[in-house]
């Protein structure tokens, strides 16, 4: 009796939660609509069978009962019943599956018109390539990729030259052009995944994989990894920036093709000059200073310290009102206005003796080096940084800085800007230290290395 | 007469007399039975702690410091892979299956008692090994249970020294031992059948774990296959699955391997291993229902062939798991056809089961609320599967938390609903004892409404567009608040439901030594099992000779019949009928 | 009655006079083992077949070389690998010879029979450890190619399952050595016959499909529809 009542009331209360769920579809950025409306189908048939078999059920389980003199009905089967049963079935099966193909027929044939863009997935980020003006992307192969060639496009390849790079999470599409993804991955499965797309396809290492949309809606979407690809997988986000071709075209021409990447960035020379107003600070070899709050710039892999410097720029970094030393450095950006700027100094700073700072922090190394297998990842088991995983090298650092680093990237001052596609999963990871202890262990740690 | 000449002589069956070949070295299959039972829920429960760590993860984010990115990882893998294979796999074939096997067939054991010890001697062995894997420096594999290279392999994973090597390792010894068991299996039913006991009047139990058998001997090569490929990839730097590829900045000595052909291996396996937990527990629910029911099976033939077509399809719908994966988008109609109508003999079975309901005269014991509840479950499991199976469907809700609400309905909360139903309902027979009725109905309402309260609301989630195995959803535009909080009321639900299978553990302990003694057939069964001479049945189970079987195992509510059930084993002319005026008379047929 | 009709009986009717239906002949302790031995067999079925399958399927991938084909490739002299073959085939034959002589109840043509097929087992899997050696000596070692990778992995999965196989014919060996009579023994060499076989035939296929031309695999693969 109570049985059957909770069962009844279960039903409804499905029912109930479907109709009333604040959770549901994102909403639809894409041109599938068509796979929402097989989901939809789906759930009228699978829902009409949930309601009604358990009605049933509960029902018989009701009306059945136990009862001392009762005797159940001896009745081995049911021929006519069971075909009509499983006619059907059958039937409803059809209405889900007839649908589903055709959906599916269209999704793997992309419009001959479409554009086409490659995603490159890697730990844990991906980065994205154009085809330039003569519309091809340039053959690729891993044996070419380097840090200087992070794609592995072909040198050789006349179709490479004017791909045209992105080095970051943050890919721009523009609104109601069919688009064609090709998809690689260098390392591990990945996934790229907008759940307001509704489309996607895994990135296998070894092949190349596509599937193609047409973005609907003007709008900032969420991209996430759908396929486990290690420890950060999580972490591993990025965004999609559907826009006015007019406004892809521009942001596209602010991205360097593939050969202006293999030029030699920026003039040491001229980066001296430049260089003697941050060295009030930094230091003249780069060595940073305690008192001013200037970490040590000198040893910093060059990649690394131009996009922190474009993003002081662009206050990416130092927008937040509580970053008062973050302000400061974006204040000082005044002196290194333009991009070639930032490349001369970066290219002086390039040429300076990298020493490690003193350190200052000394405690649990035990428990430091336990906690540091989660930075080891992305920072390397030696703390030198890793261009792969766009992470910075944390040997050698002074350990203050560390340390108020790590304490603003748990607070969102650093990292929480929405074109800062690193410093995302630089706070997640920092929200993972607890307490102050696990942070001065781990930066012991970080000290020794 | 089928029934075995060797088997029906008890001068040859040995009686162990020593502590240590009766319950250390037996090879009594019930003793096996109850080695193979204690071990597997042993791990289970380890699996079930490491998935509540998860849980709070997830609903209380960065609260516990021991929980960070590699451990939740390493916590979801060992959950994923202990409870598939080492629970679930282990206690429905290797538990259930040789307890039963020999007494619903009326043999007085395996038909290789010897093979049988080592069958389990050789899963301990690959569950030590699997528990190892926590002890060695970087701790167990985190890869995820499907452990897809090249990642399961490359450094990034947690547990990618020791811990991989470790896992394939148990799974080759594993799948070693279920060869063994099943093996013994497979021929004690085809040969050892008692006189009487044809095909077709064998329990669904036994049909079930029959075909769940035949599948594991042919689906586990495959997962063989996969983990030595894999092995010889990390130990010895072949490129089976290994192409070309740039691991965190450095080129890996790999060209030419695929990794799409991992998992075409994996999920070969993988798909028949869902139906080699689910028929047996197919099987066994339909006997729970029908015996509490006190009704005929509905169906039984349509019942049967439901078995065997479902095991046969599902060699041919692996890539369901791949639709996403890059592989030929020309496979997805062909496995997508395949995956939908394998869902026409499943929804046969579960009208059948509410069908063996209707017109029954239904106890609601403990065993039996447990069966419903499964039935319950395993509607919504199932129906949520035609969304995955359904190629254009699965696109969207491929790795989403959709897959992990589908999935934990269908092959976690189902199976292990059958589970208790099948524990409870046997445990008289297996100790002689009646377990705590309330504290069983306690265990049930707060399991069965705790875990559909815990995976009802994912599946809305993952509609959302929730990623799975993701070890933090913070710092994300398209998940609002609310999930959040959500996620949290799950966790506080998954919590409440694990702590409630200590009841259970109470409940069985306790009760074999202070339940009240059991009837000898407390629920009225038609089966063989639980007609033994002793209960519960001693060494070679049968005394002295071997029972005859004269009908189906579904004989309740016979019409003209006295009682309301006749056993498997009562000759016909012993069969108390009702006369005309509906007294009883001994009738001669 | 067969299979069909086995599988479409009404089990709730009452059998025809109330006696027990489909009397079978009785099981016996050998017919149980031939049964496991054939769905052991199925089992080592699919897992070569799946071996063959994924070689077939990476003999498709770019940078796959073929071990037979050209003349500078190892397996395009096939002398070595006919040779092992004959050991395997000697040790087939003798186990022939042992299970007819256990049949004409000759027990010392049988011993002698069965000492011979250990021999030349023996034999087969040092040929094929030299064969090994000779190889990565070649230059084809274990990383080489795929194909390669694939020689060793086959050659080393058949000899373990050789192996195995000595390892259960010590049984009817300790059989005579405790002077048990040869019904008793009979069995086991039976058994042990068709498994002999079984590994010759498998290790035949292996054969011919490692010595074959990159054509050949394109043709197999084509075929199945890889």
């Amino acid at each position: 009796m109570v049985l059957a009542i909770v069962i009844v009331l279960l039903v409804l209360g499905t029912v109930l939660l479907h109709i009333l769920s604040p959770w549901w579809l994102t909403p639809i950025a894409s041109n599938w609509s068509a796979i929402d409306t097989t989901i939809n189908i789906t759930f009228w048939v699978t829902g009409i069978v949930f309601v009604a078999v358990n009605l049933f059920m509960a029902y018989a389980i009701y009306q059945y009962r136990y009862k001392k003199e009762r005797r159940s009905h001896y009745d081995p089967e049911n021929k006519k019943l069971e075909l009509w049963l499983g006619g059907l079935t059958t039937l409803g099966i059809a209405a889900m599956l007839a649908p589903g193909l055709i959906v599916w027929g269209d999704f793997v044939t992309p419009p001959e018109e479409s554009a086409e863009v490659e995603v490159l997935g890697q730990q844990w980020h991906w980065m994205y390539r154009f085809p330039g003006e003569d519309g091809q992307l340039g053959e690729t192969h891993p044996r070419f990729m380097s840090e200087d060639n992070p794609f592995g496009i072909d040198p050789s390849d006349p179709a490479g030259q004017d791909d045209i790079l992105v080095f970051g999470n943050i890919l721009h599409l523009p609104v109601d052009q069919p688009v064609r993804l090709v998809m690689r991955a260098k390392d591990v499965i990945h996934n790229f995944a907008v759940p307001h797309f509704r489309a996607k396809i895994d990135m296998v290492p070894g092949m190349v994989t596509s599937f193609w949309l047409e973005p609907t809606r003007i709008g900032e979407f969420d991209v996430v990894c759908m396929v486990l690809c290690g420890m950060a997988h999580h972490a591993m986000r990025g965004k999609v920036v559907v826009e006015s071709p007019e406004d892809h075209a521009a942001w596209l021409a602010q991205h360097p093709t593939f050969a202006q990447t293999q030029q030699p960035i920026g003039d040491a020379a001229t980066g001296q000059s430049l260089y003697a107003s941050c060295a009030s600070c930094h230091g003249p070899e780069g060595q940073g200073n305690r008192a001013m709050n200037a970490p040590k710039i000198s040893g910093l892999p060059t990649w690394y310290l131009q996009r922190q410097l474009r993003f002081y720029n662009d206050r990416v970094r130092g927008f937040h009102q509580d970053d008062v030393y973050g302000q400061q450095m974006a204040a000082m950006m005044a002196v290194l206005p333009t991009e070639e700027a930032i490349d001369h100094v970066v290219a002086y700073i390039d040429t300076l003796p990298d020493e490690p700072a003193p350190t200052t922090i000394d405690r649990d190394i035990r428990r430091g080096e336990s906690l540091y297998r989660n930075c080891a990842s992305c920072h390397g088991d030696d703390g030198r940084g890793n261009y792969a995983t766009s992470a910075p090298p944390l040997a050698g650092q002074h350990d203050w800085y560390l340390k108020q680093q790590l304490e603003n990237y748990q607070r969102g001052i650093r990292g929480s800007h929405s074109r800062d596609y690193y410093g995302s999963q630089m706070m997640m990871m920092a929200r993972t230290i607890h307490n102050d202890q696990a942070m001065l262990d781990l930066i012991t740690y970080i000290n020794s290395l | 007469m089928s029934y075995t000449a060797i088997a029906d002589q008890p001068v040859h069956m040995h009686d162990p007399t020593t502590f240590v070949s009766k319950y250390i070295w037996s090879q009594d299959h019930k003793v096996i039975a109850i080695q193979y039972g204690v071990t597997a829920i042993f791990v289970g429960v380890v699996a079930l702690v490491l998935s509540a760590l998860m849980r709070l993860q997830l609903g209380f984010p960065d609260t516990f410091e021991f929980i960070n990115p590699n451990t939740y990882l390493q916590f979801a893998t060992m959950h994923g892979m202990i409870m598939v294979v080492y629970l679930l796999t282990a206690l429905l074939l290797g538990g259930f299956g040789n307890y039963l096997i020999p007494l619903m067939i009326g043999a007085r054991d395996m038909a290789f008692p010897y093979l049988n010890m080592l069958s389990f001697w050789t899963y301990f062995l690959s569950v030590l090994v699997l528990l190892a894997s926590f002890f060695v420096p970087g701790g167990p594999t985190g890869a995820g249970w499907t452990l897809y290279p090249p990642q399961a392999i490359l450094p990034g994973t947690p547990g990618v020294d020791l811990g991989i090597v470790l896992m394939i390792v148990s799974l080759a010894i594993f799948i070693v031992a279920f060869t063994m068991g099943g093996l013994n299996y497979v021929t004690t039913i085809l040969q050892a059948r008692t006189a009487g006991m044809t095909l077709m009047r064998m329990p669904l139990t036994l049909w079930g774990i029959f075909i769940a058998t035949v599948m594991g001997l042919l689906a586990f090569p495959a997962l063989l296959v996969s983990a030595i490929m894999m092995a010889m990839d990390k130990l010895v730097g072949t490129s089976f699955f290994m192409p070309a590829l740039i691991s965190l900045g450095e080129a890996v000595d790999h060209s030419g391997g695929s990794p799409l052909l991992f998992q075409h291996l994996f999920w070969f396996f993988g798909h028949p291993e869902v139906y080699i937990v689910a028929l047996p527990a197919f099987g066994m629910v339909s006997d729970v229902l029908a015996t509490h029911a006190r009704k005929n099976i509905f169906g039984y033939r349509m019942m049967v062939w439901a078995i065997v077509v479902i095991g046969l399809l599902s060699f041919v719908v692996w890539a369901h798991h791949m639709y996403v994966s890059g592989m030929n988008p020309t496979f997805g109609f062909f496995f997508a056809t395949t995956t939908l109508i394998i869902a026409i003999p499943t929804a046969i079975k579960v009208y059948n089961w509410v069908l063996t309901l209707w017109q029954g005269n239904i106890k609601l014991t403990v065993p039996m609320i447990f069966a419903i509840g499964f039935i319950f479950t395993f509607i919504h499991g199932g129906l949520s599967g035609l969304f995955l199976g359904n190629v254009i469907v699965d696109v969207p809700l491929s790795d989403t938390y959709f897959v992990v609400a589908h999935f934990h309905m269908v092959m976690g909360v189902s199976p292990i609903m059958v589970l208790f139903a099948a524990i409870y309902h046997w445990y008289p027979l297996m100790t002689g004892r009646m377990f705590h009725e309330g504290l069983g109905k306690w265990h049930f309402w707060i399991t069965f409404l705790g875990a559909y309260a815990v995976f009802l609301p994912i599946h809305y989630l993952g509609i959302l567009g929730l990623p799975r195995r993701y070890f933090s959803f913070a710092d994300t535009d398209f998940i609002p608040d609310t999930a959040h909080m959500l996620n949290a009321g799950v966790t506080v639900s998954a919590i409440i439901v694990a702590l409630a299978q200590l009841l259970f553990i109470i409940n069985i302990v306790w009760s074999f030594k202070h339940g009240k003694k059991a009837d000898p057939n407390p629920w009225g069964a038609a089966s063989l099992e639980w007609q033994t001479p002793e209960q519960p049945p001693r060494h070679g189970n049968w005394g002295d000779s071997l029972p005859v079987v004269y009908r189906w195992a579904y004989a309740y509510g016979v019409p003209g019949v006295k009682q309301d059930f006749i056993p498997q084993n009562v000759p016909t002319e012993q069969v108390m009928m009702l006369d005309e005026n509906g007294a009883y008379q001994e009738q001669e047929v | 009655m067969n299979l069909w009709g086995r599988l479409t009986e009404k089990p709730w009717l009452a059998a025809p006079g109330g006696v027990p239906v489909a009397a079978e002949p009785p099981a016996t302790d050998f017919a149980s083992k031939r049964i496991a031995l054939y769905f052991f067999l199925a089992v080592a079925t699919v897992f070569f077949s799946l071996l063959v399958i994924t070689f077939l399927t990476h003999s498709q991938f770019p940078g796959f070389q073929a071990l037979a084909g050209e003349p500078w490739q190892p397996f395009t002299d096939t002398t070595r690998l006919w040779f092992n073959t004959s050991l395997l085939l000697l040790s087939s034959l003798a186990m022939q010879i042992a299970l007819m002589a256990s049949r004409a109840a000759r027990p010392k043509l049988c011993l002698l029979a069965l000492v011979g097929a250990i021999f030349f087992a023996l034999q087969f899997l040092l040929a094929q450890l030299w064969l090994w050696q000779q190889l990565s000596d070649m230059g084809y070692g274990v990383r080489a190619n795929p194909s390669s990778s694939y020689f060793y992995l086959l050659t080393a999965l058949h000899g373990l399952h050789l192996v195995a196989g000595l390892v259960v014919l010590v049984k009817p060996l300790m059989g005579f050595w405790k002077g048990k009579s040869l019904d008793l023994i009979g069995g086991s060499v039976k058994l042990c016959t068709t498994y002999w076989h079984y590994l010759l035939v498998v290790w035949v296929l292996m054969f011919g499909l490692l010595a074959s031309s990159e054509e050949t695999y394109r043709t197999l693969a084509a075929l199945c529809g890889l």
